[in-house]
C-alpha cells in the first residue's frame, strides 16, 4: 500500500513548503496579534474600536474565504499600489497571499491571547516602571513583553497547531504544499487513498514534533515560576 | 460594471446563494448535535483513570485534531472509493453521496474537538464538590449524573459555542467534493461572472451574519442555564 | 517615526523584488496541469501535454523564452488578469462570457462535447432517459455550463474542481456519466482506468472552439496569431497532433 510510485520526494518538498508557510504566517501573525492586543487594551476609543472590528470580522469569516480573497480579491488593489511604486503588474504570489491570509486569522485569535496575557500582568509593575522614570515604550519592551511570552505561550502554541492545519487551505490557490502534492500524486496514479493517507501521517508527525517543542519552550519560559495548582 | 448591474447580478443569483446558506447551516447543525452525542463517551473515556480506556479516545482525538478537515474529507471521499471492498460494502449507499461523506466527516471531526472540551470541563469541576457528593453517600454514577455533568456542561458551554462557530467556518471546504454550500455556489457564480471581489464579499457577509446570530443565540442559552452564576464559588 | 518609514520602505522593496522582471522576450505560459492529454503534471513535476507542446512551439516561433506556470482551473482567468502569466494555453473554449474578461486568439483546435458512461449501463442521450441521472462535469468549463443551461432541471449536476476527480467518481460509481470535451474523454477511454466505459450518443455540441487567452488589449494576441499560422503552415502543428491523436483535431 505504501508504494509512493516516485512521488515520495514530491511529498517531502510539499512538507518543506508547509513548514515554511506556517513559520512565515506565524511571524507575521504575531505582529498582527500584538498590534491588535495593544489596540484592544488601549485608552484610545478609536484604537479599541479598530481592534474589536479586526478580531470580530476576521474570526467571523472562514479561513478558506480569506485565502481565496487574498489571492483573487487583491488584484485591483495591488495593481493600484504597484503603479505608485513603478510596477503596475504587482500581484501577490500564492505564498505571499497564503501567508497574509493565514497571518490575518492567526493574528485575530492571538489578539485575544495577548490581551488576556496583558491583563494578567499586575498593573503595579507598570506603575513601578513609571515611578522609576522609564518611558512607556521601554516599560513595554523591558517589563511587559518578557512576561507576556510566558503567559501567552500555551495559547499561542495551540493557535500554531491550528494554523499548521489551515496551511492545507492554501492548496486551493495552488501553492505546492503537502495537500496539493498529495492531490496531484493521487490523481496521476489513481490511488488517492495512498497519498492522502501519507499526507495525514506527515501532518500528524509535524503536530507531534510541535507539541514536544512547545512543551520544552513552556518549561523554559516557566523557569523560576511555580504553577498554580487547583 | 455599474452598481445597477452588480445589483442585478446579486438578485439573479440570490436564490442559489440562499440555498447554499441553508445547506451550510444544515450540515453544521447536524454535525455539531450528533457530534456532541459521540463526544460524550469519548470525552468521559478520555478523562478516565485507566490508560487502556484512555488509549482509543486519545488516538481518535489526536488523528482528527492533528490533520486538516480538507484532508480528512478527501481521504474518505476520493480515497476510500479507490477500494472495491468499500464499494461493495453496506456503507457504500452512504459513502457514494458527497452529502453523507461531508456529514460523516464533519461529525467525526467536531466530535474530537467537543470530546476535548468535555474532558477539560469534567476535569475543571472542583474536586471538593465530587468529594462532598461522595461523602454524602452518592455512588460514583450518581456523582457523575447529578454533580459532575451539570457542572461540566455549564463550564464547557462557552467552548462548545465557539466550536459551533469554528465548524461553521471549517465547513467552507465541502465545496471541493461537489457540494453546493455557500462557497460552492459562490465559486460557480464566479466561474460564470468573473466578479470575484463582489461575490467573495457577499459570501463573507453571509458567514459573518450567521456567526453573529450563533454568538447571540449561545449568549441566550448561557443566560438561560445561568452559566455566569454557576461560575461563582 | 523614522524607523517606521524604514520598515515601510523595506516592505515595499521586498514586494517589488518578489515580482519577476518582465522582459519582452520572456513569457510565462499559464495552464492547469490536470487535463490529460492536453496538460498534466508528470511524476517529476514537469507540466506536459498537447497544450504545452503547442505553447512551446509558439514560443520558439516568436523567439521568446518561456516558462510554464500552473493554476487552479476556476481561478485561471483571474490568474491571467493578475499577470501571474502572460498567455493561457489550457484548452479553453471561446465563450461570450469569457470574452468579456479576456481576449482570445484564433482557435487552435475544435472540440465537441460528448457523454461517457459505463459500457454496461443503458445510458441514452435524450431528455426522457437522462431524467434523474447524476452527471459530472468540471466546474467552470463549457461542459458544466452546457449542462446547467440545457439539462439543469433534468439531471443532477455534480461540478468537480478537476476533470480527473470527475472520472475518479464515475469509476467509483458515484455518478452515472461524465460530460466533457471528447478528446479528453477519448484519452481517458484509451487508458486502463477507462476500459469499462464508452462514448454514449452523438456529440451534444460540436462547435467548441478552443483558443489561447491573453489579457484584454494585449498586443501579444497578434504575435500569437502569426506564430500559430506559421506552425500550422510548416507542419509543426501536425507533428504535435500526431503525437497525441491518430486523427486531426483542428
Amino acid at each position: 500500500m505504501f508504494d509512493l510510485q516516485g512521488f515520495g520526494p514530491a511529498l517531502l518538498e510539499g512538507t518543506w513548503m508547509t513548514i515554511r508557510l506556517s513559520l512565515a504566517s506565524v511571524a507575521l501573525g504575531l505582529i498582527f496579534g500584538l498590534l491588535g492586543a495593544s489596540g484592544k487594551t488601549s485608552d484610545n476609543r478609536l484604537l479599541r474600536g479598530m481592534g474589536g472590528f479586526y478580531t470580530s470580522v476576521v474570526r467571523g469569516i472562514p479561513e478558506t474565504l480569506w485565502v481565496l480573497m487574498a489571492y483573487f480579491g487583491t488584484v485591483s488593489t495591488m495593481n493600484y499600489l504597484g503603479s505608485h511604486f513603478g510596477n503596475p503588474y504587482l500581484t501577490l504570489s500564492p505564498f505571499v497571499a497564503g501567508t497574509f491570509a493565514l497571518a490575518l486569522c492567526f493574528g485575530a485569535y492571538a489578539t485575544e491571547v495577548f490581551r488576556g496575557a496583558l491583563l494578567a500582568i499586575p498593573p503595579g509593575q507598570k506603575e513601578a516602571g513609571l515611578a522609576l522614570g522609564l518611558s512607556s515604550l521601554r516599560i513595554f519592551w523591558r517589563i511587559t513583553l518578557p512576561q507576556l511570552w510566558r503567559v501567552a505561550l500555551p495559547g499561542l502554541g495551540n493557535l500554531y497547531l491550528i494554523l499548521l492545519k489551515d496551511t492545507a487551505l492554501v492548496s486551493l490557490i495552488t501553492l505546492d504544499e503537502i495537500m496539493r502534492k498529495a492531490q496531484v500524486a493521487g490523481q496521476a496514479t489513481r490511488e488517492p487513498f495512498t497519498f492522502y493517507f501519507a499526507a495525514a501521517l506527515i501532518y500528524l508527525c509535524l503536530t507531534a514534533v510541535i507539541m514536544v517543542a512547545l512543551h520544552w519552550f513552556e518549561r523554559r519560559a516557566n523557569k523560576g515560576f511555580v504553577r498554580t495548582e487547583l | 460594471m455599474t452598481w445597477a448591474e452588480r445589483w442585478a447580478l446579486l438578485v439573479e443569483w440570490a436564490p442559489q446563494l440562499l440555498e447554499g446558506a441553508l445547506l451550510t447551516l444544515e450540515l453544521v447543525g447536524i454535525a455539531v448535535i450528533v457530534g456532541l452525542f459521540f463526544a460524550i463517551p469519548l470525552g468521559l473515556a478520555r478523562a478516565s483513570r485507566h490508560w487502556y480506556i484512555r488509549a482509543f479516545p486519545y488516538t481518535y482525538i489526536f488523528f482528527f485534531r492533528g490533520t486538516p478537515l480538507l484532508l480528512q474529507l478527501f481521504l474518505v471521499y476520493y480515497g476510500l472509493s479507490q477500494f472495491e471492498a468499500v464499494r461493495d460494502s453496506m456503507f457504500w449507499p452512504f459513502l457514494r453521496e458527497p452529502y453523507w461523506c461531508a456529514l460523516i466527516i464533519m461529525t467525526l471531526h467536531t466530535a474530537a474537538y467537543i470530546a476535548e472540551i468535555l474532558r477539560g470541563a469534567v476535569q475543571a469541576v472542583p474536586p471538593g464538590e465530587v468529594e462532598a457528593a461522595r461523602a454524602l453517600g452518592m455512588s460514583r454514577r450518581q456523582a457523575l449524573q447529578f454533580i459532575i455533568m451539570p457542572r461540566a456542561i455549564r463550564i464547557g458551554l462557552p467552548a462548545y459555542g465557539n466550536e459551533v462557530i469554528l465548524m461553521l467556518k471549517a465547513s467552507a471546504v465541502v465545496y471541493t467534493i461537489t457540494l453546493m454550500d455557500i462557497m460552492g455556489v459562490v465559486r460557480t457564480i464566479n466561474s460564470r461572472t468573473y466578479q470575484f471581489e463582489m461575490f467573495f464579499l457577499v459570501a463573507g457577509l453571509i458567514y459573518l451574519v450567521v456567526t453573529i446570530l450563533f454568538t447571540q443565540l449561545f449568549k441566550l442559552v448561557e443566560r438561560w442555564l445561568k452559566v455566569e452564576a454557576s461560575r461563582k464559588r | 517615526m523614522k524607523s517606521y518609514k524604514k520598515v515601510l520602505f523595506a516592505a515595499a522593496t521586498a514586494m517589488l523584488l518578489s515580482v519577476p522582471a518582465m522582459a519582452a522576450d520572456k513569457l510565462r505560459i499559464g495552464t492547469e496541469g490536470a487535463y490529460p492529454p492536453f496538460n498534466l503534471i508528470d511524476s517529476s513535476g514537469e507540466v506536459v501535454g498537447f497544450d504545452i507542446d503547442i505553447a512551446k512551439a509558439l514560443c520558439e516561433e516568436m523567439g521568446a523564452e518561456c516558462t510554464v506556470v500552473t493554476s487552479d482551473w476556476d481561478g485561471i482567468i483571474p490568474a491571467l488578469n493578475t499577470r501571474r502569466f502572460d498567455f493561457l494555453v489550457a484548452s479553453m473554449s471561446i465563450t461570450e462570457e469569457r470574452e468579456q474578461a479576456v481576449d482570445f486568439t484564433d482557435p487552435y483546435y475544435t472540440n465537441k462535447l460528448q457523454f461517457v458512461a459505463p459500457k454496461k449501463s443503458d445510458f441514452k442521450v435524450d431528455e426522457a432517459s437522462l431524467k434523474g441521472k447524476t452527471i459530472g462535469a468540471q466546474r467552470a468549463t463549457i461542459a458544466g455550463q452546457w449542462l446547467e443551461d440545457n439539462l439543469g432541471d433534468v439531471v443532477d449536476i455534480r461540478l468537480y474542481d478537476t476533470q480527473e476527480n470527475a472520472y475518479l467518481d464515475m469509476s467509483a460509481g458515484r455518478i452515472d456519466g461524465v460530460l466533457a470535451d471528447n478528446f479528453v474523454q477519448y484519452e481517458w477511454l484509451e487508458s486502463e482506468a477507462g476500459s469499462d466505459f464508452e462514448f454514449k450518443g452523438e456529440p451534444v455540441f460540436d462547435n467548441d472552439k478552443i483558443g489561447i487567452a491573453v489579457r484584454k488589449g494585449d498586443p501579444l494576441r497578434e504575435r500569437l496569431n502569426e506564430a500559430l499560422a506559421a506552425i500550422i503552415e510548416d507542419g509543426t502543428y501536425e507533428e504535435i497532433n500526431e503525437k497525441y491523436f491518430p486523427f486531426s483535431i483542428r
